[in-house]
């Protein structure tokens, strides 16, 4: 079965969903558990993905390449190399805890979130594993409306607003994105006489620099960082979090917004190189605006929930910043930071629903003093946090880490305006944590709050045991990008080099 | 002998019938329905619809039989090829799904008639000459066949002002529509010498190209053909008339009636006018841009379903305008396929709205979807399903039709065109999932909106939504199939 295994894992969630839309709606029970399961065995099949990687090899690994509409090119072409082989594991990771963490915080229509969800599983998943263009955008597209579905039907007080303003930001710049694939594919036909959206061949191509490169460029860009999102595309990102349900924000944070980031390096790296390498200052500027603007303004956040929405924007400034330094220790800290994003964050939103579904509020100042009320949940909380501000032995630092070095090989001034973003970070976690939990506990509704159940402690202790792994023994998750990372960055060189030779000539 | 006296022996026309199998067989289906109709019983006129559906896949079977063949007929006046047959069983679709759900939908609404079936017929009729017409003379006579029974199908619902109303405009304009492109078919046979389109072609590329008479001609034999597609300038009639008329008849307008004008605006674009491409691919674009940004624009401030979905009607006019601009084989297969894709999605969506009621009235405003989701999931669903494919979300057939004509837009060139297309796509997204939103979002005020159970619809729905996803999933052989039938217009 290894030549079916990338199709399977990606296409399980959706056939179990569909099965489980026959499910009768009054089962609630059987449907809970049957979802569980559904992304359990996806889960447990998606491990063999990791044991039969071999991280020696740089080229795409369990490929799968059928015909599909053959006399335009396009075609069923599947594959995961280092990049994409964390992002699909941390998916599948993800998903059955944030299922176990709805499990009662999703009052209505659980059969429909179930399957919107499983759905959702096989985009995203589709989406880090296509090599092909067109299946790539097909993928990239079809998530969007279980995500829409999630913030507008399960969602809060402002959710209709909150899940328009989300598809049509997203809608707006991968349309631009499609007419930029399909340029590129005309563009790469004339020249070369073969017409394919095979990324693997597209990638092989070295583009003519100038204007051509930079507006392809530019409208992929535009797509990605609308979904980063990268200062100024940010705005939707907020509404979006904050009226989306527990596992809508989880699922939100922890993987969709690693589709833009893993955007930038999967196409707009190897395809448009020189470009790349001619608009890196202009997005490294943008990511550190992102890294202290969204430091800054998640200081001031009353909501708790805002504030991680906020200071979204800031960690995915430093994943971009490590992805355009466009050096190995860039863009292993960027990568690794987007699963370190994807822990912490994801399990940030896990606490805040946690917390929400007991007080139905999430305004700072409704609580303090949690810590003699909630002793083990103020544990957890507090090294997520500290995971979360990068602190040393826990898994942010060496994704932080890695990507400092590498933009202090590309500009030191950047890595040290960069570097104070981390102080930033710890003033604001640090800030929220001390109102929400220390001190004496100045409501009476909270005098009497329930610690974590069993449920919750299944939920949050895997992702403690990555967040420490990752912090103590990161090479099993940075040994299997190496190989991939050092491909990409040959292959961005030598095209590079190669349009200027073109150019030259 | 003198050659004066000698009388020439007169040459019957040959007559060639398989060439117009598909027609024949809708005809006598027509008359049949006219016997039909005065036999009991008097009450019910089912039978009526059930006789026409049985001659629309009758007429889809020769169509069928007759793939592959090529030849003219009635010195050139009717032809017969891969285009023509592509475009009768676009239309054997549009108008069997019509049939489908008229069924039930006429009775239902009182306006269950024997005529009512006879003229939807006689309506496919036209359409089917208009996409085998080799004769301009053809086109015409196919045109307003299928006008006339459609000005009367419009007003079919005699007991509401506004079906009346759309009768009345449909008319009106639509015989102004007429005329002008009567008039254009004369001052093209002036500048040519000819009312056939190869003749016409062939003119022109003798010379005939700059000429004034022909350039106003053809002028005017495109307002003609903009109205039936409904282009902006040329949309005026659509919203009131889509609003107003049954919905059923709704679906047969925005479908059948607007393939088979785009079935011979091709012909007479890539035939007849092959010279001038440079310029008329010009003025396609302008007419393109233009359609989809108003429609697109205007369609955000409706309330009315069927208004909306009149608008969005004149932006897809508009995107399959894209394919007509961007030429070539890629872009007008693209424009066949977009013409099928469109035909199930339309059905598709205007069907699930023709199943719903409110109160004993019909659930036409975007209000009475409010929560429909929780009463009616499956329809909820469905119509889910028809929008995302208007939006062009994939995997539905919506999205791989748009690939394939901005695709045919950047490979002409157009990229600018394509990035005018797909910014309208994103403004389109918005009204399209308003109702969405308000069905699975909102929640009900007032009398609920119900279903009305149909086996006829409900059978229309599911073919329709077979269509949308399975053209959607596997494109493939459905554009070679496409790509094939242009290729006699492209020699």
């Amino acid at each position: 079965m290894r030549g079916m295994a990338l199709s399977l894992v990606v296409f399980l969630p959706a056939l179990g969903g569909l099965l489980i839309a026959l499910l009768p709606r009054d089962r609630e029970g059987l449907v809970k558990q049957a979802t569980l399961a559904v992304a359990l065995v996806t889960f447990a099949i998606s491990l063999p993905l990791y044991l039969g990687f071999d991280a020696r090899v740089a080229d795409y690994q369990f490929q799968e390449r059928r015909p599909w509409m053959p006399s335009l090119g396009i075609t069923y072409h599947l594959g995961i190399d280092g990049i994409s082989l964390l992002l699909v594991l941390l998916t599948t990771f993800l998903m059955p805890l944030t299922l176990l963490a709805s499990w009662h915080s999703i009052e209505k229509r659980w059969k429909e979130f179930a399957v919107t969800m499983l759905l959702l599983e096989t985009g995203m998943l589709g989406v880090f594993a296509a090599l092909d263009l067109f299946l790539f955008y097909v993928f990239w597209e079809a998530m969007l409306i279980p995500m829409y579905l999630i913030i507008g039907i399960w969602g809060g007080t402002n959710r209709v607003y909150a899940a328009v303003k989300f598809v049509l930001y997203t809608l707006a710049g991968s349309l631009l994105m499609l007419v930029a694939i399909l340029a590129l594919f005309f563009q790469h036909g004339a020249a070369t006489g073969t017409y394919t959206f095979d990324l693997p061949v597209l990638a092989q191509y070295v583009l003519p620099g100038g204007q051509t490169q930079n507006l392809l460029f530019l409208a992929f860009a535009l797509a990605f960082a609308i979904k980063v999102p990268m200062f100024p595309f940010h705005t939707w990102l907020p509404d979006a979090h904050v009226e989306a349900p527990t596992p809508g924000s989880v699922i939100l944070a922890g993987v969709l917004l690693k589709m833009g980031t893993y955007g930038f390096l999967r196409f707009c790296l190897p395809l448009f190189p020189q470009a790349s390498i001619t608009f890196a200052p202009w997005v490294i500027a943008l990511a550190v605006i992102g890294i202290l603007y969204g430091a800054w303004v998640s200081t001031v956040q009353p909501d708790i929930k805002k504030l991680v929405a906020y200071s979204s924007v800031s960690h995915l400034g430093f994943v971009m910043l490590g992805v355009f330094a466009l050096n190995p220790q860039g863009l292993v800290g960027g990568i690794i930071q987007m699963v370190n994003h994807g822990l912490s964050t994801g399990a940030l939103f896990l606490l805040v629903g946690m917390i929400y579904e007991r007080r139905h509020t999430r305004l700072i100042a409704d609580y303090g003093g949690l810590w003699k009320v909630m002793p083990a949940f103020s544990v957890l909380f507090l090294v997520v946090t500290l995971s979360s501000i990068g602190l040393p032995g826990l898994n942010g630092f060496v994704g932080e880490f890695l990507i400092l070095v590498g933009a202090f090989q590309w500009n030191r001034t950047v890595a040290v305006v960069a570097t104070t973003g981390i102080i930033f970070a710890a003033v604001y976690m640090l800030w929220m944590y001390q109102r929400v939990f220390f001190g004496e506990v100045t409501r009476e509704e909270n005098r009497r709050l329930q610690d974590l159940t069993v449920r919750e402690w299944v939920v949050l202790a895997p992702v403690l045991v990555l967040i420490v792994w990752i912090g103590v023994y990161p090479a099993p998750f940075t040994g299997v990008t190496e190989a991939s990372v050092q491909a990409l960055i040959s292959q961005v060189q030598a095209k590079a080099a190669a349009t200027a030779a073109l150019a030259a000539r | 002998m003198n050659p004066a006296l000698s009388v020439p022996a007169l040459v019957a026309p040959a007559i060639h019938l398989p060439a117009i199998g598909p027609v024949l067989v809708l005809a006598i289906t027509a008359l049949v329905l006219l016997v039909l109709d005065l036999l009991p019983p008097r009450e019910r006129k089912e039978h009526l619809g059930v006789v026409g559906l049985a001659g629309i896949v009758g007429s889809l079977v020769v169509s069928l039989y007759l793939w592959g063949a090529d030849e003219r007929a009635f010195q050139g006046m009717v032809i017969l090829d891969g285009f023509a047959i592509f475009f009768n069983l676009v239309i054997g679709f549009a108008v069997g799904l019509v049939l489908l759900q008229s069924l039930d939908y006429a009775r239902r609404q009182g306006a269950e008639s024997g005529e009512f079936y006879i003229l939807v017929i006689l309506a496919a009729v036209g359409m089917t000459l208009m996409a085998g017409a080799g004769d301009l003379i053809i086109v015409f006579l196919g045109l307003e066949t299928m006008s006339l029974a459609l000005y009367v199908l419009a007003g079919s619902f005699r007991g509401r002002i506004e079906s009346a109303e759309a009768s009345m405009k449909y008319f009106l304009l639509g015989a102004f529509a007429s005329g002008f492109f009567v008039y254009g078919l004369a001052l093209v046979y002036g500048a040519t010498g000819s009312t056939n389109i190869d003749r016409i072609g062939a003119a022109i590329g003798g010379g005939a190209a700059r000429d004034p008479l022909l350039v106003v001609g053809f002028g005017l034999l495109v307002v003609g053909f903009g109205f039936k597609i409904s282009t902006v300038p040329f949309h005026m009639w659509v919203s009131d008339v889509y609003q107003g008329a049954p919905t059923s008849i709704t679906i047969l307008i925005a479908t059948g009636s607007k393939a088979a004008a785009f079935a011979a605006l091709l012909r007479v674009l890539l035939v007849a006018m092959r010279q001038g491409q440079a310029d008329w691919s010009l003025l396609m674009w302008g007419l393109a841009v233009l359609s989809m940004t108003v429609g697109n624009v205007v369609a955000i401030a409706q309330q009315n379903v069927k208004r909306m979905l009149a608008y969005s009607s004149i932006a897809h006019g508009g995107y399959i305008l894209i394919g007509v601009a961007a030429g070539g084989a890629l872009g007008n297969s693209s424009v066949l396929f977009y013409l099928l894709v469109y035909t199930f999605t339309t059905a598709g969506a205007f069907g699930v709205i023709l199943l719903l009621e409110r109160g004993g009235r019909e659930a036409v405003e975007t209000s009475d979807l409010a929560g429909l989701a929780a009463r009616h999931p499956v329809m909820a669903l469905v119509l889910t399903i028809f929008l995302l494919s208007l939006v062009g979300i994939p995997p539905t057939a919506g999205f791989v039709g748009k690939f394939y004509l901005f695709g045919a837009a950047v490979r002409s060139g157009y990229v600018w065109l394509a990035v005018i297309g797909v910014l309208n796509s994103a403004l389109a997204a918005y009204y399209y999932l308003r109702i969405v939103v308000v069905m699975y979002m909102r929640e009900p005020d007032g009398a609920p909106t119900v279903m009305v159970p149909s086996l006829g619809g409900s059978l229309a729905l599911l073919v329709a939504l077979c269509g949308v996803v399975w053209l959607g999933v596997m494109p493939a052989p459905y554009f070679e199939l496409a790509q094939t039938a242009l290729a006699p217009l492209l020699r």
